[in-house]
């Protein structure tokens, strides 16, 4: 039963809430233990939280458009009282004493959070493996990794641990997962979407965004979490999208680009395999039968998003982490001096990938390597921003894949850091332009696990992106044979 | 203001740059709705952003930079569209463990302030930043690498502040001195800041360097901190200029360094030094957008800029021919406008400076209108009042009694004007009554005769009930013991 299906059962009284969220919670307490989705489940809040849902319907009162669903939040949003670690030793058992904004809006909304969902500590990474809590299993297939870093979010879902689910992406955390699982996810135009009480990795980069198994539920979470928030001054002043009402409208005329640098065209990134690539020629081949035109077009800075990346997000990284320096909160390992106590603190509480990490950003950024590395990653992210505005000219969508591969196994990349960031390949330049790009499932590999194709938009064009993605949705191939 | 100065050996000269913190009177900080105020309860005036807890973001007080810009405008600066910048250091005192400050883009630059004496005194910029918390280390040497513990307080953390960089303009202390009295004058007079150095609202460094007279280089300098008072700045930078001459005079050098103030000890010691300062890492802020003042919102701040002190001064110094220094009392306690209301209404200029100056230096004067002052010396010029009588009223217009009228407050006390034939009068009596004592007046010695003046003064202040004049007094028994 989809979230939107669920909601109104429960806003019409024909189910209790509660009832729904203990069948949630008895799935997590039979399967969670294999997948590691969880780094805390938050049961008894639940119930309470699905209590008050019933009692507002019994009292005639408007318990919200997602009343009773259950959701999954990412553990690096801020939950009063209940911990929040960036699956980090360094936070925890940390309780925030506020909620994020995305938190408050889908309380307010009447969805139930079932718990803090397990990632790649501090958001680094790709698979969920570099989780201080131990991996996340993709529940298509437990020998493999569901993604990351949004990889218990999207497990959550792909699990039916909860019906809808929140993760943060920052060069393809929430796209990525959710290609690896079967799912939708979407990564919404950079202040769309209140950062306010997301725990930083690269603050120009990230975002958070919905993970959900159909392209509807996602618009409707969007339309929960989006528009204006004023203690987030990224934030873009332009109230909450409409996007549901948009999805029947189909792709007739629209013009959509297959973006030749990202989808294995000539000259462009390596590493794609076979079967992803022709899913994508599919998709495309499937948008130009629903009535769009189907075009090839050409981004040559695409290609050069990986190595800004990896500069501008350690650098905002090696900064924005600083301040888990055992003084005020989270892990403190005692030592004589205050300078000592920070050292220790942090030597023992970020795993290797944050360190490496805040190394390479703090190398970025050091007096005489900033032009050469910093700021040449900087003039790169100018040059994609104008040679997609010139792509945007021609075209209302661009079509890629979204990961080169289909879900990898445990334990297949995590020897050499490099194999792990080409999987963020695709989905990295929509991070560093700010724009929007979702992941839609659409058939599976050779191996039989999903595939998902990506669709890209100019800023703001959230409405044109969902309308694409119904489409897809529709003309997408039959399940899969894991699901 | 050279008089009293020691002078360095003429063949060095001193070179003074000042960078002086401000804390802006804003009703909040700078990034959040905490309340900008002291507070002895530490950590009372606190929240999650200035504290800097995980997933907290910061807001621009627009009050904040509306106020820079007036500062900055005072200063003779242009205003320039600015960012906020990263400055990235471990200390547990700034929440984040970076400063949220402005660096390559401040926004106010190229100024200048003119000095009492015509001197011009370049301004590098005046720039925005965050204030840091306040350390406390207990134990040990009282240091941070020594102390057994430390308390950290974040009420002053994020208080808006900006820091005005002086060129190494000034080249002695008595112009130090006066930057820093000048400076204190606009703020007060642009209400941004109460500009107490003695309570940390005003905080001023010195760099400090000597050459050898007639040079135009600019030698290492030493960075002198805590310097809590102008006689502290003018202290301070003799000592330390005194050294550097010393260093040079010897064949050595002094080393770039921040040197602490002691001025107990009346000596500066070694503090960090320069050359193994931190790297700081800036970058610009991706939290925060960019400033961008229209050139409406400048002219609003020009049009409403009030007259400054400069000005004000000029004012009264063509009106009057009192000391400079009582002018530039009046004016810095903002009694200039008092003063030219009732110079205008027809008062003496110098009676009313010099009245204002000796006898109206009291918190709260606003009972007293230029009309009544004017009608207070105009009583005095009249000779209808004794000195010790005008300072009486004023005390007691100041106070707002009798409705501050002068003339209902003299008439209350009976002070009434005594002829100088009636005073005559009185005296020859008295001398008729006493007459051991006016024979000891006339022949006495020294001793004598100051003991016997006390003597008849008093008995015709006690017949006249404080009312005679005490100099006429002493002039007719003068006149009488000749005579």
């Amino acid at each position: 039963m989809s979230a939107l299906d669920l909601a109104s059962a429960v806003r019409s009284g024909e189910r209790s809430a509660v009832d729904v969220i203990d069948e949630h919670l008895a799935r997590i307490d039979a399967r969670d233990g294999e997948i590691n989705a969880f780094n805390q489940v938050t049961a008894v809040a639940a119930r309470e939280a699905a209590a008050a849902v019933d009692a507002a319907v019994a009292a005639g009162k408007d318990p919200g458009p997602l009343a009773g669903v259950p959701i999954a939040i990412k553990d690096n949003m801020c939950t009063t009282g209940v911990a929040t670690t960036c699956s980090s030793k360094i936070l925890e058992g940390w309780e925030p004493p506020y909620d994020a904004t995305v938190v408050q809006r889908v309380a307010a909304a009447g969805a139930v959070m079932v718990g803090k969902t397990n990632l790649d500590e501090f958001a680094m990474g790709s698979s969920t493996e570099n989780s201080a809590f131990g991996p996340t299993k993709n529940p298509l297939d437990t020998s493999r990794v569901p993604g990351g870093s949004s990889g218990g979010s999207a497990a959550a879902v792909a699990a039916d641990f909860a019906s809808l689910s929140l993760g943060s992406d920052t060069g393809g955390s929430i796209r990525q997962p959710a290609a690896f699982c079967g799912l939708v996810g979407m990564k919404p135009t950079y202040g769309a979407v209140s950062r306010y009480g997301l725990i930083a990795f690269g603050s120009s980069l990230d975002q958070i965004g919905p993970f959900s198994k159909t392209v509807v539920e996602s618009a409707a979470l969007l339309e929960v979490i989006g528009g204006h928030d004023p203690l987030d001054s990224t934030s873009i002043d332009q109230s909450a999208f409409d996007l549901t009402s948009v999805l029947d409208r189909g792709v007739e005329g629209m013009r959509i680009g297959i973006l030749r640098e990202l989808s294995g065209g000539e000259g462009g990134v390596e590493g794609l395999s076979a079967d992803v690539i022709a899913r994508t020629n599919e998709a495309a081949a499937a948008l130009e039968k629903a009535g769009a035109t189907v075009v090839e077009v050409s981004v040559p800075s695409a290609t050069l998003g990986l190595s800004a990346y990896y500069l501008v997000a350690p650098a905002e990284a090696s900064s924005n982490l600083s301040r888990f320096d055992g003084v005020r909160y989270g892990l403190r390992v005692d030592a004589p001096t205050t300078g000592e106590m920070m050292t220790a603190t942090r030597t023992a509480g970020f795993g290797p990938e944050v360190k490496r990490r805040i190394m390479l950003g703090t190398y970025a950024l050091s007096a005489g390597y900033y032009d050469a590395f910093y700021g040449r990653a900087l003039k790169v992210r100018t040059m994609m921003l104008q040679e997609f505005a010139l792509v945007y000219a021609e075209v209302d969508l661009l079509l890629t894949p979204t990961a080169p591969t289909t879900a990898f196994r445990l334990g297949d990349r995590t020897a050499d850091p490099m194999t792990m960031y080409v999987n963020d390949v695709c989905t990295i330049p929509s991070n560093l332009t700010g724009h929007p790009a979702i992941s839609v499932p659409f058939g599976v590999g050779d191996d039989g696990l999903p595939v998902g194709v990506q669709l890209l938009g100019p800023a703001l064009s959230e409405p044109t992106i969902y309308q694409a993605a119904a489409a897809l949705e529709a003309a997408a191939p039959g399940e899969g044979s894991l699901s | 203001m050279t008089a009293h100065e020691p002078s360095l050996p003429e063949e060095w000269e001193l070179v003074v740059g000042l960078e002086v913190h401000v804390e802006l009177a804003t009703k909040t900080k700078l990034f959040c709705g905490c309340e900008n105020k002291f507070s002895h309860i530490p950590n009372t005036l606190t929240c999650p952003t200035c504290v800097g807890l995980p997933g907290s973001l910061p807001v621009m007080n627009e009050k904040a930079v509306e106020f820079a810009m007036r500062l900055g405008r005072a200063l003779g600066c242009e205003i320039h569209p600015s960012v906020m910048a990263r400055k990235n250091y471990f200390y547990p005192d700034m929440a984040k463990d970076f400063q949220t400050t402005q660096y390559d883009q401040p926004t106010n630059a190229d100024g200048q302030l003119a000095l009492a004496d015509g001197t011009i005194v370049g301004i590098e910029r005046a720039h925005i930043e965050e204030d840091a918390g306040k350390t406390t280390h207990v134990g040990g040497g009282g240091r941070i690498n020594d102390a057994t513990y430390s308390l950290v307080d974040y009420n002053r953390a994020g208080v808006p502040l900006v820091e005005i960089v002086s060129q190494p303009d000034i080249r002695t202390v008595g112009h130090a001195k006066a930057y820093v009295s000048e400076l204190r004058d606009i703020l007060l007079a642009i209400q941004v800041s109460d500009a107490k150095m003695e309570e940390g609202s005003m905080r001023v460094d010195a760099n400090v360097s000597v050459r050898p007279t007639g040079s135009d280089e600019l030698r290492t300098r030493c960075e002198l901190k805590n310097i809590n008072s102008v006689r502290s700045l003018g202290r301070a930078i003799e000592y330390e200029a005194r050294r550097h001459v010393d260093l040079y005079t010897n064949g050595e050098a002094p080393r770039q360094e921040t040197r602490h103030w002691d001025e107990e000890g009346g000596r500066s010691t070694a503090g960090r030094s320069k050359e193994d300062a931190d790297d700081y890492r800036y970058f610009q802020e991706p939290d925060l957008v960019p400033l961008s003042p229209t050139a409406a919102q400048i002219a609003e701040i020009d049009a409403s800029m009030p007259v400054l002190p400069a000005a004000r001064r000029a004012r009264l110094g063509e009106l009057s021919s009192v000391a400079d220094e009582v002018i530039v009392t009046v004016v810095e306690r903002g009694q200039d406008g008092l003063a030219l209301g009732a110079i205008e209404a027809g008062a003496d200029a110098d009676k009313v400076l010099t009245r204002i100056q000796n006898d109206l230096a009291v918190d709260d004067w606003s009972a007293v209108t230029s009309e009544s002052l004017a009608m207070l010396i105009q009583m005095e010029t009249g000779g209808e009042l004794t000195a010790t009588q005008v300072k009486q009223v004023l005390g007691e217009m100041a106070a707002g009694e009798h409705g501050g009228d002068p003339k209902v407050i003299a008439a209350a006390h009976g002070f009434e004007a005594m002829e100088s034939n009636e005073l005559e009068t009185l005296v020859d009596q008295l001398i008729v009554d006493h007459p051991d004592e006016w024979s000891r007046f006339v022949d006495g010695d020294d001793g004598d005769r100051k003991k016997m003046q006390g003597f008849f003064t008093g008995q015709i202040m006690k017949a006249t009930k404080g009312q005679a004049d005490g100099r006429a007094v002493a002039q007719l028994l003068g006149q009488k013991s000749a005579g």
